[in-house]
């Protein structure tokens, strides 16, 4: 379950010496991409150049980029609120995705939804989704779609554990069972749901959720990246086969607020406790460390990597700050057909 | 007496009903610990304990179930969503249950339930945090909708919608949480449900509008007065019960109208005022009512915010067109 605490394993994560190491590699970059996306997304925001809000996926990127590696691209994601992670893992543009955050015309939803309004058919992300489990259905029905169509495709349900209180989840997993459908239900669990620690809103134990409708379920470390990444496999490839659905539940942390605006915590989580997670699980880091114990990269390609993403990224935000708002005329487009 | 802002007035509302009456208990997802977010609840949980003050899960279908049964049980549940754009999971026990005890019972249980709601845009807030979705509501039986306009209204309405033995979904425009203070008395006062005000009299056009866009119509008054129009502005304050006669005896005397709100203009409640000034007093009229209203699209967010909701400009637009008609 947790074997990762421990940092410096070698071969602890099953499955992972089967992954060469071009494919580790893209794993930390992934990882490494999303987490500077977002500190960029913070500047922005502390820089009110970024209007609205955003949460920020930092501490998380092992789950996104675990699950989503194990994916092909024409296979299906659903988002959350905390989507940037989601998104980026799937494939995501960066110079669009920074439009859409800025609300101008070449963002995903031509600047007119924001951080949480982001879909992107080109990668199967079906969506960002503001509310709060609103995408266990739209998952779960394009698991059923990619059935009865006859596809392979599998689709993954991301949500954080505070989705674990709408009924509509229990309502598609139950229907994913019955049917046996290819979904992958993943729940986050970062401990907190908004500002309430989630053992004060969630009865029981996760995991007997899912396994009340026979779904199969694995609680793991959402900190380790191969091991994320490892078990994805392996269900996926059960999704694939037809063996129905299965429950994802990976423990991990979000470092920052709530939200980007959310500075002052410690009235809902202790300074120390936030200080022994970024110290000790920082899922980058974790993986980083691994990186250059088991000689699969040295500190200077690490850099190298880093430097390369760093000059990306700027170039994308530069992109997004030049381009245009979309034009007034646009305010009726895309509601109907 | 001490200035407020919107969400003073509540919180204060919201601590003398519960000092005064043991039955009323709040509950909400983060309005505990956290105060709620946007501080609606500060404090209480410090003064009446997590039994009165109490933080759910994040299920806005069961907040709601629970207090339909607590309500119809003795108890006077104020529950708070956190957005309006969060409350459509609960519409099935609004609709089909709230809206409905009394007439199910025939008038033998009541629901004396409290929805605090904020809604509506101008804060740039991300999609499904911006709506003004009243129209649902006020389409429901047996549901009241009220919708305060100022700090002061805030206080008054909200004391009358704990007291009022029916659901009322209490729809607060976050866009004036803090945007505007006025005095706010500390004693007790009530605003009755289902009575509009007449907040600026005149004699030369109806301006009929409710919430948040207030503050934009009388912004259109001062650019009217300017070229000596006398507009007169009423704040519908409740959408349901609707209070027509002042509407129709200000029309009788202006013999015109212009409706201001910011949900999209089909369906919306300016519908229905237009279709009861018609029945009542369709011989006054010298010109047809018009309305000032967002699209029927999604709220675009975040740059055509602006446009999308009714400003100044826009309703003294609309007025040129119906005095010019
Ligand atoms: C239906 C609904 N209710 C409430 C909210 C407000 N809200 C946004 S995120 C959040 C907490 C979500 O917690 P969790 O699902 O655990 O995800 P996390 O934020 O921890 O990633 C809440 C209450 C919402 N967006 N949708």
């Amino acid at each position: 379950m947790t074997q990762s605490k421990k940092t410096g394993r070698k071969q602890q994560s099953p499955g992972s010496s089967a992954l060469d190491r071009e494919r580790l590699l893209r794993l930390y970059r992934q990882m490494l991409k999303i987490r500077l996306f977002e500190e960029q997304v913070n500047q922005l925001y502390l820089g009110a150049k970024m209007p609205g809000l955003a949460h920020l996926y930092i501490g998380q990127e092992a789950v996104a980029v675990g699950v989503c590696e194990a994916l092909r691209r024409d296979d299906y994601i659903t988002s959350t609120h905390r989507g940037h992670g989601h998104c980026l893992a799937k494939g995501a543009s960066l110079d669009k995705m920074f439009a859409e955050l800025l609300g101008k015309a070449p963002g995903y939803c031509r600047g007119k939804g924001g951080s949480m309004h982001i879909a992107d058919q080109d990668t199967g992300n079906l969506g960002a989704n503001a509310i709060v489990g609103g995408s266990a259905g739209i998952a779960t029905g394009a698991a059923m779609s990619a059935k009865m169509r006859g596809s392979d495709q599998v689709a993954v349900c991301f949500f954080g554990e505070g989705a674990l209180g709408q009924g509509l989840l229990y309502e598609e997993m139950n229907m994913a069972s019955l049917w046996k459908l290819p979904v992958i239900y993943v729940c986050e669990n970062n401990q907190y749901n908004e500002y309430t620690s989630y053992r004060e809103t969630t009865a029981g134990e996760v995991a007997a959720r899912a396994e009340a409708f026979g779904i199969h379920t694995e609680t793991i470390d959402g900190q380790d990246v191969q091991l994320v990444h490892a078990k994805s496999l392996t269900l996926v490839e059960r999704a694939r086969r037809g063996k129905g659905p299965a429950f994802l539940h990976c423990n991990t942390y979000r470092f920052h607020g709530h939200h980007v605006g959310d500075v002052d915590r410690t009235y809902y989580r202790a300074k120390k406790e936030e200080e022994e997670w970024k110290s000790k699980r920082d899922p980058v880091k974790l993986f980083a460390e691994w990186l250059q114990k088991s000689e699969m990269a040295d500190g200077k390609l690490l850099d190298q990597i880093e430097n390369e993403i760093a000059t990306r990224i700027k170039e994308a935000v530069n992109f997004a700050l030049n381009a245009p708002y979309p034009e007034l005329d646009e305010v009726g487009q895309d509601v109907y057909a | 007496m001490a200035k407020r802002t919107m969400i003073e007035a509540i919180n204060l509302a919201l601590k003398q009903e519960m000092e005064k009456d043991p039955r009323a208990l709040i509950l909400g997802e983060d309005v505990g610990k956290n105060g709620g977010v946007f501080r609606a609840t500060q404090g209480l949980f410090d003064i009446f304990g997590e039994t009165r003050v109490v933080d759910t899960p994040l299920s806005e279908s069961a907040i709601i179930g629970v207090a339909i049964g607590m309500a119809v049980y003795g108890l006077r549940p104020i529950a708070e969503i956190q957005f309006e754009g969060f409350i459509y999971a609960s519409m099935e026990q609004l609709a089909s249950h709230a809206g409905r005890i009394r007439t199910r019972s025939r008038g033998r249980y009541h629901c004396p339930i409290v929805v605090r709601l904020p809604y509506g845009g101008g804060i740039r807030a991300p999609e499904h945090h911006s709506d003004s979705n009243e129209a649902y509501f006020v389409h429901t039986p047996g549901i009241k909708v009220v919708i305060p306009s100022t700090p002061y209204e805030a206080k008054g309405l909200l004391i009358a919608a704990i007291r009022d033995p029916d659901p009322v979904i209490f729809m607060e425009p976050k866009k004036l949480y803090r945007s505007l203070r006025e005095e706010v008395p500390e004693e007790e006062y009530l605003i009755p449900l289902g009575q509009s005000r007449i907040v600026i009299e005149g004699t030369d056009i109806t301006l009929i509008t409710w919430g948040a866009m207030l503050q934009p119509t009388l912004q259109a008054a001062t650019l009217m007065e300017k070229r000596g129009i006398n507009p007169e502005i009423i704040d519908l304050r409740t959408l349901s019960p609707l209070d027509m006669q002042t509407v129709i005896e200000s029309v009788e005397k202006t013999h015109k109208a212009v409706i201001v709100h910011e949900a999209p203009a089909s369906c919306g409640v300016g519908a229905e005022v237009i279709a009861r000034i018609n029945e009542k007093a369709l011989v006054h009229l010298e010109a047809p009512v018009a309305r000032v209203a967002g699209f029927d699209t999604v709220m675009p967010l975040p740059k055509l915010e602006k446009y999308y909701l009714p400003n100044a400009e826009r309703v003294a637009e609309a007025v040129d067109r119906v005095l010019n008609f």
